[in-house]
């Protein structure tokens, strides 16, 4: 019976790979989510049948409540939101790989010294995961406003993590007492916290596929531990396609994953770089933008987290769309890192239902902005900021960005005058064929709209 | 011994299968990407549910009921939100067919 067992879920790791292939395609990537819910289908049910199961109404209740409440949030949340909700979820995940190593680390007999070292660091990943995402999510959701950095603070979170990995060598040689898994618990669920408390809202993207890759391998080693192939597949998968994504995403800003985490980048670049800059911003009223974009010819939009933040995105496509019946050719430019999780204005126009011909890459678009007419910089800072590619003492500086300074006139949408997330002045405001449109990104685009649908 | 080469082996092909993988996945679609690899992991719920079947104390119990819980909730939400997004790419191609 076992050995069938064992069996489906060796399938069940497979159907978890047909599923992620799928996703190399966006015409195929909306059955990759049925593969991969058929696969977690057939291992939970064949779960059921394990030999010596008891106590389902414990489980079924677990389930109901956890299930419950993410369903309604998962449901109703909206698109603009994901970044939060993915750093929620996949905390949960590494909540439960803690969870279960701690179920094992209680029983009165320890399990052998390789299991055991996997369980210890499982606990340890899987509980900084945990706590790391919350904090995210809590950044994300704007329940914390600020970056909490203070003076010796990677030295401080350093000797939690070392706390940590001493108390699992105390158990791993054979101190098992409950001040030992306490310990490793919690020393590990304050580093999560204290490592991510003073990292800024730009770096996010990083953030959120690191917990998502530690919390895949949290449930690897578990895997391990119990024994458990679907587990062990899944959670390993899981665990490198987050570490690729991680490197990707660290790369887009010319940073090491160190450099991102230790860095408190933000706080001390803002007061480095204030008034570097010279000139003034110079508005423009929303009739002369509109006339401007109307008779262009190509137009660039680049959207950034402002765009997310006012859920500006359907109002976004509908000016494009009224650009396209003046015959303006319109396109979208992406920078990697915009928004704040790694592909999040891409959802944002999908939603908005943006056909994907119309969002071009950076690599791609960079070439063409000589060519353009208006670049509209929709509530992005950073990845416009030319200062990455001429001022060697910029904090950004060697990270790749839109060229859109390039383009022959620039409009900006921005909230206030203020810098952006990451502190940093940005030159492109008071270039010569800069243009600022202040306002909220949905009432701006929204004016505008206004203005071209009466041309 | 064999075990842990096995092991390892099994790790590392498993990492090599992923990298692969998700190397040829578009920027356009990391975000659904991740949230379906966060879906994925909720595997753990397997785990979470075979604690029940290895019979422990009361401390044991509540900690599996906890970790069904959790895994519950990163499952429920992992794929419903995967689900809502994967679904807006199947619109937008119908439009431009």
């Amino acid at each position: 019976m076992n050995t069938a067992i064992q069996a489906v879920y060796l399938v069940a790791a497979l159907l978890f790979i047909l599923g992620l292939r799928r996703m190399s395609s966006p015409k195929s990537a909306r059955t990759g989510i049925i593969w991969a819910g058929a696969g977690m289908a057939i291992a939970i049910l064949i779960t059921f049948l394990w030999p010596g199961m008891e106590n389902y109404l414990l489980m079924i209740i677990a389930v109901v409540v956890g299930g419950g409440v993410s369903y309604v949030l998962g449901r109703r949340v909206a698109m603009t939101d994901m970044p939060q909700m993915v750093a929620l979820f996949n905390g949960m995940g590494g909540g439960a790989a803690a969870a279960i190593s701690a179920a094992e680390l209680v029983r009165p007999e320890l399990p052998s010294t390789d299991v055991l070292v996997l369980a210890v660091l499982g606990a340890i990943i899987g509980m900084v995961s945990f706590s790391g995402s919350l904090i995210a999510f809590a950044k994300l959701q704007g329940l914390i406003k600020r970056s909490v950095i203070f003076p010796g603070q990677n030295v401080i979170n350093m000797l939690f993590l070392a706390a940590a990995l001493v108390f699992g060598a105390l158990l791993v040689a054979g101190v098992h007492t409950w001040w030992t898994v306490l310990g490793l618990f919690a020393a590990s669920f304050l580093f999560g916290i204290l490592m991510t408390l003073p990292i800024g809202g730009a770096d996010m993207p990083v953030v959120i596929s690191l917990y998502n890759a530690l919390t895949g391998l949290a449930v690897g080693f578990e895997g391990y531990v119990l024994g458990n192939v679907a587990m062990i597949v899944a959670g390993t998968v899981v665990g490198s396609a987050g570490t690729l994504l991680t490197q990707l995403m660290a790369k887009a800003m010319n940073r090491s994953l160190g450099n991102v985490l230790f860095s408190g980048f933000g706080a001390q670049a803002g007061q480095a770089a204030a008034g570097a800059a010279g000139g003034a911003m110079k508005a423009i009223d929303v009739e002369d933008a509109a006339i401007q974009l109307a008779y262009a010819q190509r137009v660039v939009i680049v959207p950034g987290y402002g765009m997310a933040v006012a859920q500006a995105q359907h109002k976004v496509w509908g000016l494009t769309q009224y650009l396209q019946q003046q015959g303006v050719e319109v396109k979208f430019a992406i920078h990697p890192v915009a928004g704040r999780m790694p592909g999040h204005m891409n959802v944002l126009l999908a939603e908005a239902g943006v056909p994907y011909e119309l969002i071009v890459d950076m690599e791609e678009i960079n070439e063409d902005f000589a060519n353009t007419d208006v670049a509209v910089v929709i509530g992005a800072n950073d990845v416009v900021n030319p200062s990455a590619r001429t001022d060697v003492s910029s904090p950004i500086y060697g990270m790749p960005i839109l060229d859109v300074d390039k383009s022959h006139n620039v409009l900006v949408i921005k909230r206030g005058r203020g810098t952006g997330f990451a502190g940093v002045d940005n030159p492109l405001f008071v270039a010569e064929n800069t243009r600022m449109l202040f306002g909220d990104a949905q009432a701006v685009v929204n004016d505008l709209v206004q203005v071209i649908k009466k041309m | 011994m064999t075990d842990i080469l096995l092991m390892i082996g099994v790790f590392v092909a498993a990492f090599v299968v992923g990298y692969l993988l998700i190397s040829r996945v578009p920027q356009r679609l990391h975000t659904p990407l991740m949230s379906m690899t966060n879906a994925i992991s909720a595997v753990t719920i397997i785990g979470a549910l075979l604690l029940f079947a290895a019979a422990g104390d009361a401390v044991g119990r509540t900690l599996g009921a906890l970790a069904v819980a959790l895994a519950t909730f990163n499952l429920v939400g992992g794929f419903a939100i995967t689900h809502r997004m994967l679904k807006m790419f199947k619109g937008r191609d119908r439009r431009c067919s």
